[in-house]
């Protein structure tokens, strides 16, 4: 039973540190690449995993009630991220920002 | 030799990391050169305030926090949506 309660201990700080460090990259893309899509694309991805991986931690430690609620918010999370991110990149595209790449293109 | 005062360290320290990471992103909100690099950047910053509160709830065995986390994160994308809309449409209706 210990030795059980010992193993699901290190998953839950395998998985904080794994989430931790998606979060961190998601960020650091935030501020080092150079167009919006770019950073939408990183940071969208990385924040989703790094939030699932978190609240996957802590519902790891708690009863059942709570885990079913952070399961609804992982959910929520799912579903509300990429949809953030896709209506953010269409007003982008929609009010005249070039990609990068079609940028120099065109420049050419 | 226990593994829960490791556990309650790491969810500190794990909340203190991510605050940091708010402030990182709020150079971008600051200096992005256009609008839609500042919705993103708040965006984001909404999705790790829920995860500072699901934190908070653990650390401080609140688990009313939850709800509020939960309200948190569809007030977030409710405003995300909402100011996307404007700057693609320029009006709201």
């Amino acid at each position: 039973m210990t030795w059980l309660r010992i193993a699901v201990d290190i998953l839950s700080i395998i998985f904080l540190l794994g989430g931790l460090f998606f979060l961190f990259v998601g960020t650091f893309g935030l501020l080092r690449l150079p167009d919006v899509y770019n950073r939408l694309h990183a940071t969208t991805k990385c924040d989703t995993l790094g939030a699932g991986l978190i609240l996957l931690s802590l519902a790891l430690q708690s009863s059942l009630a709570i885990g079913i609620r952070l399961a609804l918010l992982i959910i929520f999370i799912l579903v509300t991220n990429p949809t953030a991110a896709h209506v953010i990149a269409r007003a982008a595209y929609k009010t005249g920002i070039v990609p990068i790449l079609s940028r120099r293109a065109s420049d050419d | 030799m226990s593994t829960a005062g490791i556990l309650d360290f790491s969810y500190s320290l794990g909340a203190v990391l991510v605050m940091l990471m708010i402030f990182l992103s709020l150079i971008r909100a600051l200096a992005g050169p256009t609008a839609p690099d500042r919705v993103a950047a708040i965006n984001i910053m909404g999705t790790k305030t829920l995860i500072i509160i699901t934190l908070i709830a653990r650390i401080y065995g609140q688990e009313y926090f939850l709800d509020i986390a939960m309200v948190y994160a569809l007030m977030s994308f409710v405003t995300t949506v909402g100011i996307a809309k404007y700057l693609e449409k320029g009006a709201l209706d």
